[in-house]
């Protein structure tokens, strides 16, 4: 921050700064960019040598490295689609029925549906899969009471149901924020809007589709941003429920666990940071392409919306 | 509201549903807790019953205590968490207040790097960062996850706590200014005070990820001594998953610290969020 010698050098805007900047400049900006520049390196015979872009020849070259790479995309891709289909229509409907002012207990349901997301990964992972295991029975058990037990599966267990149930998990666990997001925005759309659509006519499930929802777009659009980051970034239940490993058969692998397998190593396979830092900057690309579109491309045309 | 179109058939239907889809959210942690107080036959005879005298046991507690060290893991988790929270809370106010308040060549450029790190997660320096932290020895120690969750967090804190801060009066600055108040006087006496809330609203939207990430503690510090409670019970239900029992009283022990910071919290949480998203 070079100053303008006019002025003596205000020396407690620097002190202000100091710490937050050092911290996130060195803890978080450096060693992304540190991360960047690694993937341009490799590993041979003890020496790190420049490689320029071969590692990502590798990653999507090579028939073993792409192979897994675009299973994990893919599978990453439909973690989030099931995210944007079932999450969020269902946090938007549920926020929609709890701003109606006429509902009570509205606080007391808030509160309880919005439990499952504080709790941590670990503990959603391992009692879903608890849950579900056909050796407690408790899944099996419940749809035999309602007379649906020949639609109970292994489904962590079966390679073509387990993405699938572990994003509905996921799903289950953060619902609370969506709809807490499309409450806020629900309540800060002004009466006068509503009761002017009133004296027009447009009342009750028109009143939803008419006015209310074209006004929580931008809502809708961050919650959307905001998922697909957190998707792309997701690892936690995954390993939680299935091991780094993914299973079945890779089945549940997304761009988290891939990287950590490549990075730190299992089982048969060494850790190799490069490929880390490889997959760690396609992450960083995919992350990076998503949020400009949003930016850009999203926001720019809802801002019209706002009040 | 128009009071003339009360109409009962809506209203039920809507409670119909929010019960519908608060017991889908309760259900998982009820049945975890419930049968963590069960004997293993009654576990599996009867999974949805609640436990009965006969059916009463804490075998599973006493594994879990006996075998995992969950006070040590609980400490640690809450040293991370209340350390890595305060510095958050006090690095991010002071950026936040040297962005609001002073007019300096390279503020906008400054508040949109600090911004950078609210949309790009730090996870994927995770490899840089290790290296940093082995080469400076910091790896499985507390300090490495500190630093690294305070990194993470401060973005959002200087996004949230320099939007606040605009909306302090100048008078009262200026007031104190002319009172003879050093900037950074005014910064601890004046501002902070004012921006209490805020900080409040930074604190719980930050302590539960804190909590409950799994990531760099796996990777920064998996060492037995500074375990946090999340990695901890991640490692321990790996470890004894055969004994039901344990399995279910290591995630009843897990879920009770959290449920119980947000029942204490939910209020300034979900203030927080919805205060925020108005804007």
């Amino acid at each position: 921050m070079a100053q303008p010698s006019k002025k003596p050098f205000r020396w407690h805007i620097a002190v202000f700064l100091a710490p937050a900047v050092f911290v996130y400049t060195a803890v978080m900006i450096y060693p992304l960019f540190n991360t960047l520049r690694l993937s341009l390196y490799s590993r041979v015979d003890q020496e790190r040598v420049w490689v320029g872009l071969d590692n990502f020849r590798t990653l999507f070259g090579d028939a073993i490295w792409s192979e897994q790479f675009w299973n994990a995309l893919g599978n990453n891709t439909w973690f989030f689609v099931i995210h944007m289909a079932v999450q969020n229509p269902i946090g938007i409907a549920l926020a929609a029925l709890l701003s109606s002012p006429r509902l009570r207990f509205s606080a007391f349901y808030r509160t309880a549906i919005f439990i499952p997301t504080i709790l941590s990964f670990v503990i959603v992972g391992f009692a879903w899969k608890l849950i579900l295991s056909p050796i407690w029975g408790i899944a099996p058990g419940m749809l035999d009471a309602i007379g649906l037990k020949f639609l109970y599966a292994p489904w962590l267990g079966k390679e073509e149901y387990a993405l699938t149930t572990l994003s509905l998990v996921s799903v289950w666990q953060y619902v609370g924020i969506p709809m807490m997001l499309i409450y806020a925005a629900l309540l800060s759309i002004p009466d006068e809007i509503l009761e002017a659509g009133e004296c027009d006519g447009i009342t009750g499930m028109s009143a939803f589709w008419k006015i209310k929802l074209p006004l929580i777009l931008p809502s809708i659009g961050i919650i959307s941003v905001l998922t697909f980051v957190a998707n792309f970034n997701a690892f936690d239940l995954i390993y939680a429920a299935q091991g780094a490993l993914a299973g079945p058969d890779f089945s549940t692998d997304i761009l988290g666990t891939f990287m950590y397998r490549t990075f730190f190593g299992f089982q048969l396979q060494l850790g190799d940071p490069h490929m880390g830092s490889t997959i760690a900057s396609a992450m960083f690309g995919i992350i990076l392409i998503g949020v400009c579109i949003y930016l850009f491309g999203i926001q720019r045309r809802l801002r019209s919306y706002q009040f | 509201m128009n009071t003339a179109r009360r109409t009962l058939g809506p209203t039920i239907a809507a409670h119909g549903v929010m019960i519908l889809y608060t017991l889908i959210a309760l259900f998982p942690v009820f049945v975890i807790v419930t049968n963590s107080f069960k004997s293993r036959r009654a576990i599996f005879r009867d999974p949805l019953g609640l436990p009965t005298s006969e059916t009463f046991s804490l075998v599973g507690y006493e594994t879990v205590l006996k075998q995992g060290d969950f006070f040590l893991y609980f400490q640690n988790s809450m040293i991370v968490t209340v350390v890595s929270l305060a510095l958050i809370l006090i690095f991010g106010a002071m950026a936040a207040f040297a962005l609001a308040e002073y007019r300096f060549p390279g503020n906008a450029l400054m508040g949109l790097y600090l911004a950078l790190g609210i949309m790009i997660p730090i996870r994927i320096g995770t490899v840089a960062i290790l290296e940093m932290m082995v080469s400076t020895g910091l790896v499985n120690t507390l300090t490495a996850l500190i630093l690294v969750y305070t990194a993470q967090g401060l973005p959002l804190a200087v996004f949230i706590l320099s939007a606040f801060m605009k909306g302090v009066s100048d008078d009262l600055k200026n007031a104190g200014r002319i009172d003879g108040l050093s900037e950074y006087k005014i910064f601890f006496r004046l501002v902070l005070p004012l921006v209490r809330p805020a900080m409040a609203t930074v604190a719980v939207f930050n302590m539960i990820p804190i909590w409950n990430d799994l990531w760099f503690p796996l990777i920064l510090a998996p060492a037995e001594e500074v375990k946090t409670l999340t990695l901890g019970s991640q490692v321990f239900i790996g470890q004894f998953v055969t004994d039901w029992n344990a399995v279910l009283s290591a995630l009843s022990m897990a879920i009770l610290p959290v449920m119980v910071l947000y029942v204490v919290f939910s209020r300034q949480l979900i203030r927080g969020i919805t205060s925020g998203a108005v804007k």
